[in-house]
């Protein structure tokens, strides 16, 4: 997949005072002299501070403010892909469709999403709140099939259930992440055994 | 079967809870201080005497790779790097340890570092691990809360400073000289080997990169001794491994198993058999994508450890066994592989970067019966070309899938694509895919 870069780029952008305090913290991670090490970070910090996507104007800052050249940022940022160089929905779906994830049924909630959310990925919903992007595998192929919104894995779905999923974020209710079959982690289903003491504990 | 009493991940399945006090009711953290006591030479020999073999994909002896690392701390220091990212399709099962597991894998952090110099350790988690990043965040505070890490950690007189790193979705970061690449705070492309990591890695000082299930058993076969690690499992393949059953199966699950458990049982007993009967079964990946498939007649007898998997022409990778039964499309499942690799190769090196692509089309195509039968010859053909020709093991992690496709599946592949290139029909179409066909007419 190309990156592409968003048409509207914003002229100036700055670290607030929280972002700067976190950038600042997270530099001292590393040797002195290594600041470079923390481009990763700090693009997550300019991402979460601008509503969840990277203008062109926050790399220029995170070059100086890392004392390193704009183009070095830039790779990083086009290199990478959960930087998100366009404006993406508040509610951020990506769906695995990797083969574990497809085994199991993952083509049928890209369905879902292409009709309750945007025709084509990395398209905006018309109410402005949600969009969807295929990605490849989550690393959580046992709770298969799943979907991360935002910062949350949503695991054990179906088409029904994404559904559900879909309206509550419609009406601005909250959703639970975790498994949607009631499971507590990666445990199996039915017919556990191992590990029996402590499940009886 | 394996014993519970034999398990290392009692919270696998998060019964307990994943804090300090837990973790201590566990058994963590103990008698951290008397282990290394015993000192360096001591860990390493253990180690090496318990064969435990690295768990994140290539099975290198871990002592052994500890044993690469200078003796003596030189002008540069020295790193341990633990890799988290984990992201080979197939495989969840470091997801769990920094969730559930934190501090046998923070105990595990500090014993190696102890082991090989180094007074730092950077945790390199996947970036979309934000949850179990913040899971393991939590217990690091907790464990320098409580002195177990950062000045005299633990009272072992050594300082260690344990700091995470997240990556941002890139698979090749998996890989160890991307991740250091990645960690340095540019684009996640392989370096040359050698020189290895071991002498010149992070920050070109020596480093050492470990899987996160290689480092939280460290602890464990340090206290139950080594003889106890290499009783399970056979000569060369020994211990346990947390194997991840996802796929056509009835109860998908992580589990840890004794190394060499037969596959039938793992996944009969333990993820509640294929759907659709054994008799359903069609092909088993048995180590995560980049490993080989394995057709039913193997996968009724073969165990899973690694040199059983190697006997096999395929290995056990990160033990991330996919199955796949009758009711899937075996080519489309591979081609979906193959999509991936497409996807994630660096670009670093031509023959991956253009081959991933290419074996990706000719799937897409086979899947839907438009190659014609010369293709299936062609294809093998471009595995052999990106094989053995690139930087990092990347090029045969994305050919070995398609070329354990042909070896097992060629037929299934013939029979849906059996027509002649549509060069032999006398059609001169200039867009033709198996136009390298035509050349043979104008040589």
């Amino acid at each position: 997949m190309i990156k592409k870069i968003f048409k509207d780029q914003p002229e100036i952008f700055e670290f607030n005072e929280q972002s700067k305090k976190v950038a600042e913290k997270i530099i001292t991670n590393y040797p002195e002299g290594k600041q470079q090490s923390a481009v990763m970070a700090l693009l997550y910090v300019a991402q979460r501070q601008n509503n969840n996507w990277i203008p062109l104007a926050a790399m220029k800052y995170i070059a100086k403010f890392l004392d390193m050249p704009y183009i070095k940022v830039y790779e990083v940022a086009t290199f990478y892909t959960m930087y998100n160089l366009a404006p993406v929905g508040q509610y951020y779906f990506q769906v695995c469709t990797t083969t574990p994830c497809m085994l199991r049924g993952a083509y049928k909630l890209v369905d879902v999403c292409k009709k309750k959310i945007s025709e084509n990925e990395n398209e905006i919903s018309k109410d402005g709140k949600m969009s969807w992007i295929e990605v490849e595998c989550l690393g959580a192929c046992v709770n298969a099939p799943m979907v991360q919104i935002n910062d949350d894995y949503f695991e054990d779905l179906d088409e029904k259930k994404l559904e559900n999923l879909i309206e509550l974020i419609k009406q601005n209710k909250t959703i639970k992440p975790g498994s949607y079959r009631g499971r507590k982690s990666s445990e199996p289903e039915h017919n556990r055994i191992t590990l029996m003491e402590s499940k009886n504990a | 079967m394996l014993e519970d009493k034999d398990r290392i991940f009692k919270n696998l399945y998060n019964d307990y809870g994943s804090d300090l006090k837990s973790a201590k009711d566990r058994g963590d953290w103990i008698d951290t201080k008397s282990l290394c006591e015993k000192g360096r030479d001591w860990i390493i020999t253990e180690i090496k005497d318990s064969q435990l073999r690295g768990r994140g994909g290539a099975g290198f002896p871990t002592g052994l790779k500890w044993s690469f690392a200078p003796k003596k701390l030189g002008s540069k220091p020295h790193y341990l790097v633990i890799n988290a990212d984990e992201s080979e399709p197939g495989t969840c099962k470091d997801r769990d340890i920094l969730r559930f597991e934190p501090h046998k894998l923070i105990e595990g952090c500090l014993i190696s570092s102890y082991a090989v110099n180094a007074h730092v350790c950077y945790i390199y988690i996947r970036g979309e691990y934000i949850t179990e990043g913040a899971k393991l965040q939590k217990a690091i505070d907790e464990a320098y809360e409580n002195g177990l890490i950062g000045k005299n950690s633990a009272g072992t007189g050594w300082d260690l400073d344990i700091y995470i790193h997240y990556g941002a979705g890139a698979y090749i970061c998996g890989e160890e000289t991307a991740l250091l690449e990645s960690l340095e705070g540019k684009k996640g492309q392989p370096r040359l080997k050698p020189p290895f990591p071991a002498l010149i890695g992070l920050y070109g000082c020596p480093t050492i990169v470990n899987n996160v299930e290689t480092i939280s058993v460290v602890p464990t076969i340090l206290r139950r001794g080594a003889k106890w690690f290499s009783s399970l499992g056979r000569e060369k393949n020994t211990g346990t491994k947390i194997y991840c059953i996802s796929g056509n199966v009835n109860n998908p699950c992580n589990v840890e198993e004794e190394m060499g458990i037969p596959l039938k049982d793992l996944i009969e007993k333990h993820a509640g058999g294929v759907i659709g009967g054994w008799d359903n079964l069609k092909a088993v990946i048995p180590g995560g994508s980049s490993m080989p498939l394995l057709p039913k007649h193997i996968c009724d007898k073969i165990k899973m450890d690694f040199d059983a998997c190697a006997e096999n022409k395929t290995g056990l990778g990160t033990a991330g066994v996919v199955v796949i039964n009758n009711d899937q499309d075996i080519i489309k499942c591979m081609a979906r592989i193959a999509r991936f690799y497409k996807h994630e190769s660096c670009g670093q090196c031509t023959p991956c970067r253009e081959g991933s692509g290419w074996m990706w089309r000719m799937l897409e195509r086979m899947a839907k019966g438009e190659a014609s039968r010369e293709e299936v010859d062609m294809l093998m053909d471009v595995t052999k070309q990106i094989e053995g020709h690139t930087i990092c093991a990347f090029g045969e992690g994305s050919s070995w899938p398609v070329q354990g496709l042909l070896r097992h599946f060629k037929k299934e592949i013939e029979e849906r694509n059996n027509f002649n290139p549509l060069v032999n029909t006398g059609q001169k179409n200039p867009y033709l895919v198996d136009q390298h066909l035509l050349e043979k007419e104008n040589a």
